[in-house]
């Protein structure tokens, strides 16, 4: 009897999970491979697979090669990788939380504060802080991010409506518009430095290095593990907070943790990245269309695919307009919107 | 060991008074109907029961206070079917009656090769074995609602709340409902108490009848003593006249149309 229902599923699980893990492996190699100066660009994989233990052959790529794709690609597909899938999966979990398949992880104000905190670590002081060792715009964005949506819990928290998460959404748009506005009567009154902070706004991913990614992980690792251990709660929530609480969950306690692990991990990639956004809100989305809209699976996916596609959107940015960059957030939007509206019309969403 | 008590139990929202205080004593495996008009405060009393209102006075099952008790194991005493469930529309019926194994279901773990046991017998004994794979947006509303009692009956708890079960089954899977409810109750010895509209089928499945009218209790007891004619012209504002069916004493509630033609809309109403 049981089997009947859950066979195919837990198979087409292990299905799902390595056809997506193909899809990322393909991403990285891609976006491992292509890029100004370096090899010829099928070497590239090539080396990497001789570079695998037990393997060893001669792929033409030279040590001046390899560090190239090492010391500068790379990183930069790590990055964007750990940024992609750190978004989509704390959009997902957001997006779960909130019962609103329309909400991104920015929503309680982990954007708009970083955005206030860069910007705030780009004007004042900024003579004396520019050579440090260490740039503060990262840390100030992490800081402020974290602050911000400390802010909006409490406030949210503070209107007495523990049973829902309306008010705190309506929360997030309160502290949202007001440190929007701090942050735009700063940039008012520092209008040389627009370009500056609208640049780190839009997001880039070039120039990260092995030490950009050595500092986020940690907190995407902690954050991804707190939130793949949710993951059925979350599927809990899909019935709303009053039913779910009669099965046990306590609401308002579940949401604070995964709320607090998503915005952790949001914060730290943000931090280094930039505002990336679409990524977060439609990634998630799309997987639902295709695979389904259980939480179980939705996670693991939306951390692959989301890595995945931020790794292929930086390689169409740095090669259309090529030896100009096209900002990644910009990408994000241009190539996943029309595909998004494309899965939209023939795919008929029942909900 | 597994009555229901209420102690005084009174519900307000805000300043309204829903409910006057509440006492009653419902025995291990007895079914209590609930009825009583529009916004009489049945469903605030079962709210209170699942812990969804602030409540005063005291609720326990057996000899276990529901206030003392962490949500969990509340959930594991209480099955709780709201009147208007949350359906996710996107979800498998499987998967959705597997969200009644819940309180069983370790904070890191996932649900053991019993809990889907348990699921499969549930659907297998509502009869819903055709819609297990399906989403429940693509069910109709009878057949959704069977699939939120099987997802009350996967919970286990000795305690079953019903808030109107059955209001959109038609009269054939009304009767398969409850009659489901009464085997589940023979099984494992469920207590039930149900808010009902259908009067007729509250007095012949439940063992008892509480009738509330504005928040007070305005009768108890068998159908036969709660169900009168004069009661209901009185608390319902209905027409009706009251037949006791000679051979097995079903109490059976007949709306009568007034003869100027405007009968009103609450009689017998189930909708
Ligand atoms: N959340 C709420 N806030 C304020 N008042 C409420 C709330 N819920 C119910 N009430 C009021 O409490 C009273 C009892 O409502 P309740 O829902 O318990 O009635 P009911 O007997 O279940 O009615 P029905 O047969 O229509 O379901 C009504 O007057 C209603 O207006
Ligand atoms: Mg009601």
């Amino acid at each position: 009897m049981s089997d009947k229902p859950d066979q195919p599923v837990a198979a087409s699980n292990s299905v799902w999970y390595f056809a997506s893990g193909v899809v990322l492996v393909v991403a990285v190699l891609i976006g491992a491979s292509v890029g100004p100066a370096g090899p010829p660009w099928w070497q590239v994989p090539l080396e990497f697979l001789s570079r695998l233990p037990l393997v060893s052959f001669d792929s033409g790529v030279s040590d001046a090669e390899w560090n190239i794709v090492w010391r500068i690609r790379m990183p930069r597909v790590v990055l964007g990788g750990l940024v992609g899938g750190m978004l989509s999966i704390a959009g997902a979990s957001y997006q779960g939380v909130f019962r609103n398949p329309l909400v991104d992880p920015y929503l309680l104000g982990a954007a708009a504060g970083a955005g206030l905190g860069a910007t705030i670590a780009l004007t004042f002081g900024r003579s004396a802080t520019v050579d440090w060792a260490i740039d503060p715009v990262p840390t100030a964005a992490f800081i402020a991010a974290i602050l911000t949506v400390a802010v909006t819990y409490a406030v949210g928290a503070s209107f007495g409506g523990t049973r829902s998460g309306v008010t705190l959404v309506l929360a997030g748009v309160a502290v949202v518009s007001f440190v929007t506005a701090v942050q735009t009567l700063i940039l008012q009154r520092n209008l040389d430095l627009v370009r500056e902070v609208f640049q780190w706004i839009l997001g880039r991913l070039s120039g990260a290095t092995w030490a950009d990614i050595r500092l986020v992980t940690p907190y995407v690792i902690v954050s991804c593990i707190v939130l793949m251990l949710h993951r059925r709660h979350l599927d809990v929530f899909r019935v709303g907070d009053v039913e779910a609480s009669t099965l046990g969950v306590s609401v308002s306690r579940t949401r604070l943790v995964i709320v607090a692990a998503a915005t952790l991990g949001t914060a730290a990639v943000v931090s280094v990245s930039g505002l990336i956004g679409f990524v977060g809100l439609v990634v998630p989305h799309v997987i639902r269309l295709v695979a389904g809209a259980g939480y179980r699976r939705l996670l693991p996916l939306s951390l692959i695919l989301g890595a995945a596609f931020l790794i292929l959107a930086d390689v169409f940015g740095r090669t259309i307009s090529s030896p100009a960059e096209t900002p990644i957030g910009v990408v994000t939007a241009l190539i996943g919107a029309p595909f998004f509206i494309y899965l939209l019309r023939t795919r008929k969403v029942s909900a | 060991m597994s009555e229901l008590a209420f102690d005084a139990v009174g519900v307000r929202y805000g300043k309204r008074l829903a409910l006057e205080p509440f006492t009653e004593r419902i025995e291990s495996g007895e079914w209590v109907g609930l009825v009583g008009p529009n916004g009489a405060g049945k469903s605030s009393l079962l709210r209170a029961a699942a812990g969804l209102v602030e409540s005063t006075g005291s609720i326990s099952v057996g000899s276990v206070d529901l206030a003392e008790q962490h949500i969990r194991e509340r959930a594991a005493l209480v099955a709780y079917v709201p009147q208007e469930p949350l359906i996710p529309a996107d979800m498998t019926s499987f998967d959705y009656v597997l969200l009644g194994r819940t309180p069983y279901i370790g904070y890191f773990g996932s649900e053991s090769a019993h809990d889907r046991d348990v699921v499969a017998e549930v659907i297998a004994r509502l009869r819903l074995d055709e819609f297990a794979t399906r989403h429940l947006g693509s069910l109709s509303g009878g057949e959704r609602q069977r699939v939120v009692l099987a997802r009350a009956l996967a919970q286990e708890a000795p305690v079953l709340l019903l808030d109107e079960p059955t209001s959109a089954l038609d009269i054939g899977h009304q009767q398969q409902a409850l009659e489901l409810v009464a085997e589940m109750r023979e099984h494992s010895g469920l207590t039930v108490f149900s808010a009902m509209h259908d009067l007729t089928l509250a007095g012949a499945y439940t063992d008892r009848l509480a009738m509330l009218d504005r928040g007070a209790v305005v009768a108890t007891g068998t159908a036969a003593e709660v169900l009168t004619a004069e009661r209901l012209a009185d608390v319902f504002d209905a027409r009706v006249t009251v037949e006791i069916d000679p051979d097995d004493g079903t109490v059976i509630v007949v709306p009568r149309r007034t003869l100027a033609s405007d009968c009103g809309p609450n009689g017998h109403g189930d909708d």
